[in-house]
């Protein structure tokens, strides 16, 4: 080949055997994007979020006080350069919901996660094996459209027209209509969503505990499940503590099936209204807010906007902290090469 | 939210397993054991269950409202699609931000793998690598979707999306939707080719290196060839991330239903222009949406739901096959 006349083009070059230090900054470089695209991200958001915090005192946005809803509508008709009082927002009732649905989703999902790791590692017949581990990925990878869809149009009809009496509804009605859509289906909903991510994990980390540490405790006559339950539980704590922080993550972070079936009404659940009635009642979650608020961000009313994004940080920093705090957990797991 | 969890295996212990005993037979347990034992059955059968009923009332409903007429009409004008109309429009934004987020990604997540794994140096940069991706993969995309609003809202960011007629840059676009679903892809597509490149044995790398080839000489003609089917299995991964999210979709593209070029360039203008993908025909028209067709929704997530079963079908095949051919284990784990 004419080296001269190769040099001529750049394509041509780019086939050129690269060099080793070249080729290095090059990938290095491409790998550097994605840590640009994290600071970039929090920056962004901060930044534009940064007029809520400021005409709120700080944190004065996350407690409550007044109707949220009409706060935020409140600001559509500022104008472009809203005056400090347009800002006024109180989010507590969003930032409740989102933990409360969070919570309950977690306290289904991880009883459920963790007996289903243990029949799919020490209990399943193998074929059965074979098939539950594809089903469980499949139940993962379920848009959260399709789970919208279901609740919205199976399961709040039903909790709606079945599970709600007449004296419920009439209980509450001055503050609220309950229609199904709410609490109970959204927590629902959700377990079953962030399950199959916690028995991914689980199970993993379950199947990676050595056989001779459990047979070790057969030896002694216990028998299998009670092996599993005192020896390998407690060798993968760190793998539930990780998994649960995950789940936890997407479940903070859900924002269209929650949206879906909710009710998207900004209202607290509240427990003094009874248990039950408390189950059934809608609510609206940090995410769905700005789902339902989207065009917010394209009607000109930057106070709106700003607040949107102020509830986006609060994710964000969620998600962060969770991801830091799972990464952590799971390090002395390493040591023993069961991640 | 997770990268891991879309694409877990286990490994099959090969050893026999023991015979029972005596003494193993549930009939010494006590009552709590056994009732964990019935709980951890019925948990498994349970998430079966819940699966097979999902699938089996969407196969339903789909065989019930999709006609074949539906996916080559283009939905109606305006936010109401009751009476005609199908999902042609949403079907190709599916595949065209498909396509923009993988281009993103792909090369991205494989080269980033690369580094990581065959140089990694410094340490503590390759850690904030990982940290970054980890972070990236927790991040919910409402989150994302706001971001890349942000980004594509800058004035200097107009090519890339339409203007308002006051001239404000509206920051809505195919571009911009593809950009921010590459960043959900990148995860899992990263993730699968690290652990690919993590199970090519030392004495490949060494033969190539005693061969003379220097080391990226190595990575382009032996490693990536031979992480190949874990490529696939991210790719295959990321896309079923990508169909199946709305958020993004909602936040950064679906303003109508139908796709709306913008500017009168031909592919440029499509991709400037606004438009909806499936996921957001089904939220646009399910009950909190304003389209007002639920047979519509029905059909349309019935697709959905049969892209996001092959993309499954696919990754459990690349991966089975992986572990029959391949000389050496590179397990799908994580």
């Amino acid at each position: 080949m004419d080296l001269a006349q190769v040099k001529t083009t750049p394509l041509a070059r780019l086939r050129q055997p690269w060099s080793d230090r070249r080729a290095e900054l090059t990938l290095g470089a491409a790998s550097l994007l994605v840590c640009v695209a994290v600071v970039a991200m929090v920056v962004f958001v901060a930044v534009h979020a940064w007029p809520t915090i400021e005409h709120n005192n700080g944190v004065s946005w996350l407690g409550s006080g007044g109707d949220l809803d009409r706060q935020l509508e409140g600001m559509v008709g500022t104008s472009v350069h809203p005056p400090v009082s347009a800002y006024h927002v109180r989010a507590w009732p969003l930032i409740y919901s989102t933990l409360l649905t969070t919570a309950i989703a977690l306290a289904l999902a991880l009883p459920l996660a963790l007996l289903s790791s243990i029949f799919i590692v020490e209990f399943a017949p193998a074929p059965l094996r074979r098939v539950i581990v594809p089903i469980v990925r499949l139940l993962a990878s379920v848009p959260s459209v399709i789970y919208g869809l279901i609740g919205i149009l199976v399961l709040v009809p039903f909790v709606g027209n079945h599970l709600i009496t007449i004296p419920e509804k009439t209980a509450v009605q001055n503050e609220v209509e309950l229609t199904g859509a709410g609490l109970l289906v959204t927590a629902v909903v959700l377990a079953v969503m962030i399950a199959p991510i916690m028995v991914a994990l689980i199970s993993q980390a379950l199947a990676s505990v050595p056989a001779s540490w459990r047979e070790g405790a057969m030896a002694l006559g216990v028998h299998k499940l009670r092996a599993t339950l005192a020896v390998s539980l407690k060798a993968i704590r760190p793998a539930i503590v990780a998994a649960t922080a995950l789940a936890c993550a997407r479940a903070l972070g859900e924002v269209v099936m929650i949206s879906m079936v909710s009710g998207s009404r900004t209202f607290a659940p509240n427990l003094t209204h009874g248990p039950l009635v408390f189950l059934y009642e809608p609510l609206r979650t940090l995410g769905s807010a700005i789902v339902d608020n989207r065009e917010g961000f394209f009607g000109g009313a930057p106070a709106q906007s700003s607040t949107l994004y102020a509830f986006a940080l609060l994710l964000l920093l969620a998600a962060i902290a969770l991801s830091l705090g799972s990464y952590l957990v799971k390090r002395p797991l390493r040591k023993y090469q069961t991640r | 939210m997770s990268t891991f969890a879309s694409s877990f295996t286990l490994e099959q212990s090969e050893a026999p397993r023991p015979t029972r005993g005596r003494g193993s037979s549930m009939r010494s347990w006590r009552l709590l054991d056994r009732l964990i034992f019935i709980a951890a059955w019925g948990a498994g059968l349970g998430l079966c269950l819940i699966t097979g009923a999902i699938v089996v009332y969407m196969g339903v409903r789909g065989f019930q409202y999709l006609r074949p007429e539906l996916l080559v009409t283009r939905p109606q004008e305006g936010a109401s699609q009751e009476g005609a109309g199908g999902f042609l429009d949403p079907l190709i934004g599916t595949a065209v931000l498909t396509a923009i987020g993988l281009a993103i990604a792909l090369p991205l997540g494989v080269c980033s793998a690369a580094w990581i794994v065959e140089y990694g140096r410094p340490s503590w940069l390759a850690r904030m690598v990982e940290s970054a991706i980890e972070i990236v993969a927790g991040t919910p995309d409402i989150v994302i979707a706001i971001f890349g609003l942000a980004i594509f809202e800058l004035s200097f960011m107009g090519v890339f999306s339409s203007k308002s007629p006051s001239g404000v840059v509206i920051g809505r676009s195919f571009i911009a939707a593809g950009a921010m679903m590459s960043l959900i892809a990148l995860p899992p597509l990263y993730a699968a080719t690290r652990d690919g490149l993590q199970a090519v044995p030392a004495h490949i790398r060494e033969a190539a290196f005693a061969l003379g080839k220097t080391r990226i000489a190595t990575i382009r003609r032996v490693l990536i060839p031979s992480v190949r089917s874990n490529i696939a299995t991210g790719v295959t991964l990321g896309v079923s991330r990508i169909v199946g999210d709305t958020a993004i979709v909602l936040l950064l593209l679906a303003e109508t239903s139908r796709n709306e070029s913008a500017g009168s360039v031909p592919l440029l203008g499509f991709l400037r222009g606004t438009g909806s993908t499936l996921t957001s025909f089904v939220y646009d028209n399910s009950p909190a949406g304003e389209g007002k067709s639920a047979d519509k929704a029905y059909a349309a997530a019935f697709v959905l739901l049969l892209f996001i079963l092959a993309l499954n079908w696919a990754v459990g095949r690349v991966s089975r096959a992986q572990a029959r051919s391949s000389g050496f284990d590179v397990g799908g784990r994580l």
